[in-house]
């Protein structure tokens, strides 16, 4: 039942449409020079810095692969349990721009470095594995600036020869939702392997999304179209929703659809036809003469393969089975890796349960609420440790442990020192207890017998005045011990 | 010293290292000639200032103990020289002026010689005749309005013409062994990946190499070891061990296996040649070597999968030449009529044939039947000689199916034309070394070459057979100095 709860499908009139959803994610690889050139690859840098002749494509100048690159594609594969080709070949893909100065990008067609494997999503109504196609390496092109000159356009080639990492998924996907947990769990792969920085404003992490419609229950793929290089989750989720509208319609209209490629216009919110299959381009791919097929040993793979941390599916097993966390639990502390490093080192010397509660609960709201990523956190791991042990051991309640928490959030201070400085220790020595609780009840002789005619329900007014005496410092389990006794 | 330019690189280097004659005593007396024979169109770019400037600094302090200490040199206009135009023959690279320097002539001016200019040649090395280049045709030294060969026919023939001791080609197709042929000197194609081919202007990158020409098979030799590196900048480099090829050069080939394809025999060749070829055999014979039979049977099939894989290349590799970056621009509506203009106004005629047959021939449709049987076949030509040489030592053959030719005489022809390249094609398409030495002349007194094709990083083998056979055909070129007024 509950399956077909999340199920994502358009309706008009008495027909139900199933989306389907392919996606070719464009990843930059994390590394400091070129895939073809020694050129740094900072971002941010001025335009045309970061260009060296290769990259230009000047005379006589030619590609030399960067092993680096190759073993962070390879790492990826390994993240993505995919298949390893020992074997890949670089083709050029011919066409001409004024951004892509060789007259082609050097990219992989038929043997690419990585073949099948496959991702898992956790998804409200359970996991769903999403297949991968292909992961292959190629170039970016450079930046094209047509609003600097009404007449003229720059071009920036610092991004020309960077590497990219194109991961293609099977149409496995059904769902904008999908869709965002699919490329929130890649880009979590890939920053728990170091591969990528998964920056989507930065343009690190980019799609072109296939989508195409068909009847529920068919088993036939519809005609899809291609919106190219959306690079935001939002957009992409928008840009499904729209296109697969927009097929409804023109099904339901008793029209077909073309197979093209398409634009979003984030502004309009539509998709816009750019080429149809018959103006798609022809690039020519053919191998590339001046690079010799890439072949990787065994060994050059299993040094990889030693070099791989536990990832997010490993980790959420391990959290469960260890810690006894709940799979919702296991799921954001593990969802980046930064957050599990977070958790990790905090139970080092803390309460699990205590941990796992204020991180995903206050924690998490107060860094929502300032805008700051967990390694930004004011808080840092051993203070939090040390704030959660204060209300293990008694020393404060949990009440108190937030208004020290505020406090700590206002700069990374020992919360030790912040009980101690504020005299925000509990009470939990019962004489001085007994001493609160004997002055409220005599302060409140008439609610007092009420209680004892039986309105227990007054029970929590005394609580609440001791604690108020208190100044929110009285132990909240002697309290109630104490009062009964008195009472 | 009057008679300077006639002597070899050997020669010359021989009595600089013995101080009897200086550098700048040498480059003044190439520079002299070269000036007297603008006639020959041999240069495109001169830079003589320089090379006395260079050559009285070397005579300042002179390193005795490098291999071209001293030693002038002008060079293919397809190797990229540090501020120095390179053109490759095209209007397109016409003002372009490269900020670095290729790796083959920065190893010769690491071994002390001297840039005196820069060498025409085929656009692009596109040609056989030096008659597509931008620059204008190039004159044989042998006779006036016949072609030098092509593409490295300003090479041929400032080798020939003596206005260099010595030059660098580059062979795609022959470029440098039809040349050598046409003009009575010795030029030699290395094995694909033993030169590299960084800051070398691409034409067919899978079958580019540089390759030195000479008036003799010693000075080959030499440049040969100069020039062959490995080169980390070049990915298709090849880390093999290299000989010293001037040094163990020997012309004790007694015993060496040479073997005679029959299917070279084609249709249609001159009687001349094939008379060529039979005096070849009668010379290695003479050196002691073992003649053989053998069979190369997917030769017929070398020329057409030669004109499919190097426009191919060539189509993606000239892409670059865009007007966007460097080189000529002409100014267009738009990007695209940029493009257009740029490309159909920069470009020649022969260059845009080829550009257009490559782009043919990888169009989608058309792939499978001619750029991947292409490569079947060239797979299956090279199998061919590694079976061959399952027997032989070399092959010998002649270098073209006939003598120079008039300017002009095959200009309308293109096919024609290709089929100059029907020896030397095969050789560059299974990446083997093969040298072209002088052996004798046609009825008109043009001399004719004999080509010895080695086994691959076998240069040395195939540099001592040519050396053996040199001293017993006793080749003497006939060049009267008809350009000098």
């Amino acid at each position: 039942m509950s399956k077909n709860k999340s199920e994502y499908l358009i309706k008009r009139h008495d027909n139900q449409y199933e989306v389907v959803i392919g996606l070719e994610v464009h990843a930059q690889v994390s590394s400091q020079s070129k895939l073809f050139s020694t050129s740094a690859t900072k971002f941010g840098a001025e335009p045309n810095t970061q260009v060296s002749l290769v990259d230009a494509a000047f005379p006589g100048m030619l590609p030399v692969i960067n092993e680096y690159c190759v073993k962070q594609a390879i790492k990826t594969g390994i993240g993505l349990k995919a298949k390893i080709n020992k074997r890949s070949v670089f083709d050029r893909k011919n066409y001409f721009y004024a951004d892509l100065p060789q007259g082609y990008q050097i990219s992989q067609f038929k043997d690419p470095i990585v073949g099948e494997g496959k991702v898992i999503l956790d998804m409200p109504d359970g996991q769903k594995e999403v297949g991968i196609e292909r992961l292959h390496l190629e170039q970016d092109a450079g930046k094209s600036i047509h609003d600097l000159d009404h007449k003229n356009t720059f071009v920036d080639l610092n991004r020309s020869g960077v590497a990219l990492m194109e991961i293609v998924s099977k149409p496995d996907l059904r769902s904008p939702d999908e869709v965002n947990a699919y490329i929130k769990k890649l880009r979590s792969i890939m920053r728990y392997l170091g591969t990528c920085d998964g920056n989507m404003q930065e343009g690190s992490l980019r799609a072109d999304v296939n989508v195409s419609v068909r009847k529920k229950g068919s088993k036939d793929f519809g005609t899809r179209c291609e919106i190219k290089n959306v690079n935001s989750i939002k957009f992409m989720q928008m840009a499904i929703e729209y296109e697969a509208n927009r097929q409804v319609d023109l099904i339901e209209d008793g029209q077909t659809i073309d197979q093209e490629t398409r634009l979003f216009d984030t502004k309009k919110n539509e998709t816009r036809s750019m080429r149809s299959k018959e103006d798609a381009h022809d690039y020519r791919y053919f191998p590339d003469p001046d690079l010799l097929p890439l072949e990787v040993s065994d060994e050059f793979v299993k040094n990889i393969k030693s070099e791989i941390p536990e990832l997010p599916d490993e980790k959420k097993k391990r959290f469960i089975e260890k810690f006894k966390l709940s799979p919702y639990e296991a799921n954001i502390l593990v969802s980046d890796i930064e957050t599990s490093n977070y958790f990790e080192n905090v139970i080092k010397k803390s309460d699990v349960k205590l941990a796992t509660n204020w991180i995903i609960g206050e924690l998490f709201a107060a860094l929502n609420e300032k805008n700051l990523e967990i390694t930004e956190s004011p808080i840092s791991a051993g203070n939090l440790s040390k704030l959660i042990n204060l209300i293990k051991d008694g020393t404060i309640s949990g009440k108190i442990a937030k208004t020290v928490f505020e406090q700590m959030m206002e700069g990374d201070k020992d919360p030790k020192k912040i009980v101690e400085e504020k005299g925000l220790k509990q009470e939990s020595d019962p004489k001085a207890l007994e001493a609160l609780i004997d002055k409220v009840i005599d302060d409140n002789r008439d609610k007092a017998t009420e209680y004892k005619s039986g309105k227990v329900k007054l029970f929590g007014f005394f609580v609440g005045q001791v604690m108020k005496v208190s100044g929110g410092k009285a132990n909240p389990q002697l309290v109630n011990e104490i009062l009964k006794k008195k009472l | 010293m009057s008679d300077i330019t006639k002597q070899s690189l050997s020669e010359l280097v021989e009595n600089i290292k013995n101080k009897k004659i200086s550098s700048s005593e040498v480059t003044k007396a190439f520079i002299e000639r070269s000036e007297k024979s603008k006639e020959l169109n041999a240069y495109i770019t001169e830079d003589y200032s320089n090379a006395l400037n260079k050559a009285k600094q070397f005579d300042e302090k002179p390193n005795l103990d490098l291999k071209l200490p001293g030693i002038p040199m002008a060079v293919k206009d397809l190797f990229c020289t540090k501020d120095i135009r390179t053109t490759a023959g095209s209007k397109i690279l016409n003002n372009f002026v490269p900020t670095y320097e290729s790796t083959v002539t920065q190893n010769i001016w690491n071994e002390g010689a001297i840039l005196m200019g820069k060498l025409n040649c085929d656009e692009f090395a596109m040609g056989s005749s030096n008659e597509t280049s931008f620059f204008g045709n190039v004159q044989n030294p042998i006779d006036k309005n016949l072609v030098p060969g092509g593409s490295s026919g300003g090479s041929s023939s400032a080798v020939a013409a003596q206005l260099t001791p010595i030059t660098i080609g580059t062979d795609t197709g022959g470029s440098i062994r039809q040349p050598a042929s046409f003009t009575g000197t010795v030029g030699l194609k290395p094995t694909y990946g033993s030169c590299s081919r960084y800051g070398i202007v691409a034409f067919a990158s899978s079958l580019d190499q540089a390759g030195p020409m000479a008036q003799n098979v010693k000075d080959c030799a030499l440049l040969q070891e100069v020039i062959s590196s490995y080169d980390e900048k070049d990915s298709t480099s090849i880390d093999f061990k290299r000989n010293d090829y001037s040094k163990e050069l020997t012309k004790d080939i007694k015993g060496k296996k040479i073997g005679i394809p029959k299917e070279y025999r084609v249709d249609g060749m001159p009687k001349e040649i094939e008379d060529l070829w039979k005096k070849g055999i009668e010379y290695a014979k003479d050196c002691g070597a073992e003649i053989i039979d053998i069979s190369l049977p997917h030769t017929n099939y070398a020329l057409p999968t030669y004109y499919i894989v190097a426009p191919a290349e060539a189509s993606s590799n000239l892409a670059r030449y865009d007007g966007v970056k460097y080189g000529f621009r002409a100014e267009g509506e738009n990007l695209i009529d940029m493009y257009e203009k740029t490309r159909s106004e920069g470009f020649g005629a022969e260059v845009q044939r080829r550009i257009m047959i490559g782009t043919y021939v990888l169009s989608s449709g058309y792939y499978d039947a001619y750029y991947l049987k292409a490569q079947k076949v060239r797979k299956l030509i090279k199998n061919d000689f590694d079976d061959a040489y399952e027997k032989v030592d070399a092959i010998l053959t002649p270098s073209t199916p006939s003598s120079a030719f008039k300017i002009g005489e095959k200009t309308n022809d293109p096919v024609s034309m290709y089929l100059n390249d029907i020896f030397t094609v095969p050789v560059n398409l299974a990446g083997l070394p093969g040298i072209s030495i002088p052996a004798g002349h046609d009825a008109k007194g043009y001399p004719l070459g004999l080509q010895i094709i080695g086994k691959a990083f076998d240069e040395q083998n195939i540099l001592n057979i040519a050396y053996a056979m040199e001293e017993k055909i006793n080749f003497k070129n006939n060049i009267t100095d008809w350009w000098i007024k």
